[in-house]
Order: structure tokens, then C-alpha cells, then sequence
């Protein structure tokens, strides 16, 4: 079973992105389920949702207490809510910044990570220019394809094809793209730094 | 048709395949997207000769209801906590008139305090108005029991009540398959009413009933219920045969064939359960689970049977009968061939409260252990209770309770679990 817990803020899309993540994961013929955390719904307010993956039946209904992954679109969160609470040794973390972990004032924090299961993906600046709309979730989708490795962009994509009406899908399609080719970049970059 | 969707989804196309030609709605969280998807499939044509009804209140929703089906149409409706409530008297009316609405109940929290979150509450408060209540432990089953609730109802006669937690279920994306409507439609026969209001043919429904024969009209009602009990698990048989799973009946036993202690519980905490037992088995525990589908008519003999072996019981509810304890674990006790087994009644998950696995894991050894009281409350935080009754001994005015609590908890609205 592979778990992963999405952060955000109410309007920025984090139900869509669990419900997106786990049809992706159904059409690779697995079984997925995705919920929210059930607050009440308004605009800025933290929110949770969750997504579990796995070759067989999920019974669990449990909210994820320890997630083999972590999807923070809002990095205000960060001081605000124990976003990391419970996250695997081995865990990815991919947030929506534009900064680094050391910029964020978190670099000490993750060091005990793995550095390759980090990243930094400005998906909101990707959702600005393909959607026109500062909504980051399928920017976010792409670039967790990229660092986890765990689902492929194509099933991504398909899903976000899925979840949108056409008119508005293309312009997600694009940012998930876009943030896929960015966050593999870094992670070039990355071991390209290591290797030297 | 294997599909990836939202339970909420789900239900409206399974509904929908039923053929209901009218269908009434006043939203509340959580079954709203239920009325919603339907709402938009009569608009769009994909399901027709169908009347959507957007009603001014749940009163009017089940009061429409009662108007349709006493017309001879397949009518549906759903809804949810103080919705429930609201419609109470004509919930009570359409089972004593014998009209076969089928009902979702997306379970929720009653208030005060207001809380929109689950537990049974809200089905639980209706459960000797004479409806018959089928819980669903996935989505699978909540999609698959709307079917066989049209096709037992209308032959009972009797309205039926589909529950499925809400948000747990209603919200949660997962894997359902999606019957085709021509299998549908071998299940599920055109609607034969037994009585019908039609000008051709003018009869009364409704009758004012003295002390002279009200006694056997209500026990016609019980008649009706015990006849579910014998038609249920040949219309689960049937709908295997048809749509080739498992869906319904009156019970799910599970790894109860050598168990000395058997968790009862209903609806999606079920998964929970089992994934926890999956985990004691593994330690060598004794130890299996008890899923009731039908919660009325109350399958007596059945619980019987399927608890036979056991030493202990453990009923796991999600609802508080307050100042006696618990609502399913008196129905249990009262089926038990041996009534000195210990049963033990959990109350968890009221208002939305997490169950965790780590909570189950404890809660069942402490009762395997003989450690727990016939009545426990899993999870209750008695320093914030402790708190609350300590004030009130000190301070006449205390002020309001609920307010209380919080104020003692500081800000919970950060936690995750």
C-alpha cells in the first residue's frame, strides 16, 4: 500500500487532486481510494485529503496518520499545521514553492530524508500560465509523477482529462506537463551535483 | 462497467438505473451530490420519463414521496441527520400506508451540538418506524443495495431505507462496478403496486383506524418486516446469480469459524475491522467480525446462529442510546442462544471520530483480556470530561457544555487524525 496526504488551503483543488491521483492509479489497474478530510468547506481554510493505492481491495477507512508521501500545496501551511506528522523515513515530500527546503526554513528539518524524495515544484506559477488560475493541483499531479515514480504522467494526464471538462482540462494537461519535465530536470540536476 | 468515482456518483447512477419516475430533493450534506447527479441526469435526458421535484423542505420531500408512490411510481428520495428528523412523521406514514419509497440515508451526526460529520445517529433514531434499514460496509454495496431495495420493497410493499455513512462513503473516490440496465432490468421487474390512487378505479388510502383494528394493522407491519427476513437472502442469491457478486443479504460473516470473540458492527467501519482482525489472526487471536446489512427487520436467528461459538461479543456502534448505552449490542444480547456471554458495547466514532486501528487493536484485547466495562466510550478524552463536571460542581452558572469542551481543548481544528 502506497499512502499519500495532500495539504492545502480550501479552493486550491486538494480533494480534486486525491480523487485525480486515485483514478490514475485505477487505470493502471490498481485499486485506489481517495477522500477528504471532512471539515467544514470554506476558502483558505487548512484542508486535508488522502489518497491510498495498492494491488489489492482497500477496506481501511482510517484518515492516513503515515504517509509514504506528501503533497503541500500551500507552503504557508508549513508553520501552521504538522503537515509532516507521521510522514516514513523514506517518504517524498513535493511542495508548491518556488523556493527551496532551505529557503523555506526547513533544510535542517529534512535532512533525515532522502534527498532524491524531495522537491520543490513552483506548480502555481505552472497553473498561472497553462490554466490562468493560481490552482496548482495537476502541476502538483505531474511533478509527483516525476519524484515518486510511483504513477505514470500518461495516467496522470488521462485522469486529469477525466476529472475536467475538455476547455479547461488542456490547460491543466499543460501545467502537469510542465511541472513533470521541471521536477525531473531538478532531480537531474540533482544527481548530476551528486555525481560530481 | 468497472469505474474509478465518487460513492455519491455512484449511488445517482444506480438509482437511476432503477427507472424512478420521480425523485424528490431537498439537499443536505452529506448526501446532496446523491440528488445533485440525479438532478442532472433528468435535465440532461440521460434519465427519462423521470420528475425531478426540488421541494421547499424534507417534511415536503418524503410528503411528495408518499404522493408518488400512492400513485403507482417508483419514487426515491434522500437524506441526512436533522433532514431525517424533520421528515419524521411522514417517514412514519409512508411505512404505515405500505408505499415502497426507497430512501438514502448518507449518515450524519444529530445535533445539538450541530455536526455534520458521521455516525448513526440519524438512521438509528428511525429504527422502529417501520422502514426497512440496510446498511452498506463500501460503496459496491451501497450502489448494489439501492437495487435490491426497489425489488424488496415493492414486493413487500414496505418503504426501505438505504444508510451509508456519509462523507466516509458518499465522498470517497474509490473502484465501484457499474451494473449495465439490461441487467438491471432482469432484476428488477416494472413496479405492480398493491394499491394504487386512480380515478378509473377510486379507492381510499389513509384511513382513520379505532382502537377496533389499529393493533392488526401494526402487527400486519411486523408480519411484513419478519417476510423480509425470508425473502432477503434469496434476493442476495439472485442478484449474485445476476450481477455475479456478493451484495446484501442479512449478515456478513467474517473468519468467525473458530472465533471465541466476534466484533459486531454495521456500515463502512467494517473495512477497519476486518484490516485489524486481518492483524490479531496474524498474532494468533481467536478473533472475527460480524457485518449486519439488515438492521430491520432484525435478523434474529441469524445473529444467533453466526454468534453461536463465541465466548465474548464485541459491538462496535456508532451511535449512543444516551442514559442506557448501546442501541445494537441490546438487539444482540437479545439474540444470543446463551445470554451469559459477555457482550460488550463500544460507542466510537460519534460525531466523525476517527477509528483508528491502534484504537481497535486495544479495545478488543482489553475486552479479551475481560478488562472492559459492558458500556465504554473508545477514545473519550476524560480529562476534557473531568474538566467539564469539575467546573460544574464549582459553578452554578457553568455556562453552555459544548462551548465548554472546546474551550478546554484549545484549537483542535489542526489536528489531522
Amino acid at each position: 500500500m502506497f499512502q499519500t496526504r495532500i495539504h492545502g488551503r480550501g479552493g486550491q483543488g486538494v480533494v480534486t487532486a486525491a480523487e485525480m491521483l486515485s483514478v490514475a492509479a485505477f487505470r493502471e489497474g490498481r485499486y485506489a481510494q481517495a477522500f477528504p478530510s471532512f471539515g467544514s468547506e470554506r476558502t483558505g481554510a487548512p484542508v486535508v485529503a488522502f489518497c491510498r493505492i495498492d494491488d489489492k481491495t482497500i477496506r481501511l477507512r482510517e484518515p492516513i496518520m503515515q504517509p509514504d508521501a506528501l503533497i503541500i500545496q500551500d507552503p504557508t501551511l508549513l508553520h501552521q499545521v504538522d503537515v509532516f506528522g507521521g510522514l516514513v523515513r523514506d517518504g517524498y515530500i513535493l511542495i508548491n514553492t518556488s523556493r527551496s527546503f532551505s529557503e523555506l526554513g526547513i533544510g535542517e528539518f529534512v535532512q533525515g530524508f532522502h534527498a532524491e524524495h524531495l522537491c520543490t515544484v513552483p506548480a502555481t506559477e505552472f497553473a498561472l500560465k497553462h490554466v490562468g488560475r493560481p490552482l496548482p493541483n495537476a502541476a502538483l499531479l505531474g511533478g509527483f509523477a516525476a519524484v515518486s515514480g510511483r504513477i505514470a504522467i500518461d495516467s496522470v494526464l488521462a485522469a486529469i482529462r477525466e476529472k475536467f471538462p475538455a476547455r479547461i482540462a488542456e490547460g491543466n494537461v499543460a501545467a502537469a506537463s510542465a511541472a513533470y519535465e521541471y521536477v525531473l530536470g531538478e532531480m537531474q540536476e540533482a544527481a548530476h551535483a551528486q555525481a560530481n | 462497467m468497472l469505474k474509478q468515482t465518487e460513492g455519491s456518483r455512484a449511488v445517482a447512477e444506480a438509482v437511476a438505473l432503477c427507472r424512478p419516475e420521480v425523485i424528490c430533493a431537498y439537499p443536505i450534506s452529506p448526501q446532496t451530490h446523491i440528488v445533485e447527479g440525479l438532478g442532472e441526469m433528468v435535465k440532461s435526458g440521460a434519465l427519462g420519463n423521470c420528475e425531478f421535484i426540488n421541494v421547499e423542505s424534507e417534511f415536503a420531500a418524503m410528503s411528495v414521496a408518499i404522493g408518488a408512490s400512492a400513485t403507482g411510481a417508483r419514487a426515491y428520495t434522500a437524506t441526512a441527520s436533522q433532514g431525517l428528523l424533520f421528515m419524521a412523521e411522514a417517514v412514519f406514514n409512508a411505512s404505515g400506508l405500505g408505499l415502497p419509497i426507497v430512501m438514502t440515508v448518507a449518515n450524519r451526526a444529530i445535533g445539538a451540538p450541530i455536526n455534520i460529520w458521521n455516525d448513526h445517529t440519524d438512521a438509528m433514531s428511525q429504527r422502529d418506524c417501520g422502514w426497512i434499514q440496510l446498511f452498506a460496509e463500501d460503496n459496491q454495496e451501497a450502489l448494489d443495495l439501492h437495487i435490491q431495495a426497489f425489488r424488496l420493497g415493492e414486493e413487500l410493499s414496505l418503504p426501505v431505507m438505504v444508510c451509508m455513512d456519509g462523507f466516509i462513503l458518499t465522498h470517497a473516490y474509490e473502484q465501484v462496478d457499474i451494473p449495465s440496465q439490461p441487467q438491471v432490468d432482469a432484476y428488477l421487474p416494472p413496479y405492480e403496486p398493491r394499491q394504487i390512487l386512480d380515478p378509473a378505479e377510486p379507492v381510499s388510502i389513509g384511513a382513520m383506524v379505532g382502537p377496533e383494528a389499529f393493533m392488526e394493522v401494526r402487527y400486519l407491519a411486523h408480519a411484513k418486516q419478519m417476510q423480509a427476513l425470508e425473502l432477503i437472502p434469496g434476493y442476495a442469491e439472485e442478484f449474485r446469480s445476476v450481477f455475479g457478486r456478493n451484495s446484501g443479504g442479512l449478515l456478513h460473516s467474517y473468519r468467525t469459524e473458530d472465533a471465541d470473540t466476534i466484533v459486531v458492527a454495521l456500515g463502512s467501519v467494517l473495512g477497519t475491522i476486518k484490516d485489524t482482525v486481518d492483524e490479531m489472526r496474524a498474532n494468533g487471536t481467536r478473533i472475527g467480525v460480524l457485518g449486519i446489512t439488515c438492521f430491520r427487520p432484525w435478523p434474529l436467528a441469524a445473529v444467533r446462529g453466526a454468534l453461536a461459538g463465541a465466548q465474548r461479543v464485541v459491538v462496535l456502534e456508532k451511535s449512543l442510546a444516551v442514559g442506557l448505552g448501546g442501541i445494537v449490542s441490546s438487539n444482540v444480547h437479545n439474540s444470543l442462544a446463551a445470554p451469559a456471554t459477555p457482550v460488550y458495547a463500544v460507542i466510537a466514532g460519534l460525531g466523525g471520530r476517527t477509528i483508528t486501528r491502534a484504537s481497535l487493536h486495544k479495545v478488543f484485547a482489553e475486552a479479551i483480556a475481560g478488562r472492559l466495562e459492558s458500556v465504554s466510550f473508545l477514545d473519550l478524552d476524560r480529562a476534557a470530561v473531568a474538566r467539564v463536571l469539575a467546573r460544574e460542581r464549582e459553578v452554578r452558572r457553568s455556562g453552555p457544555i459544548a462551548e465548554a469542551v472546546l474551550r478546554g481543548m484549545g484549537a483542535p481544528g489542526a489536528r489531522i487524525g
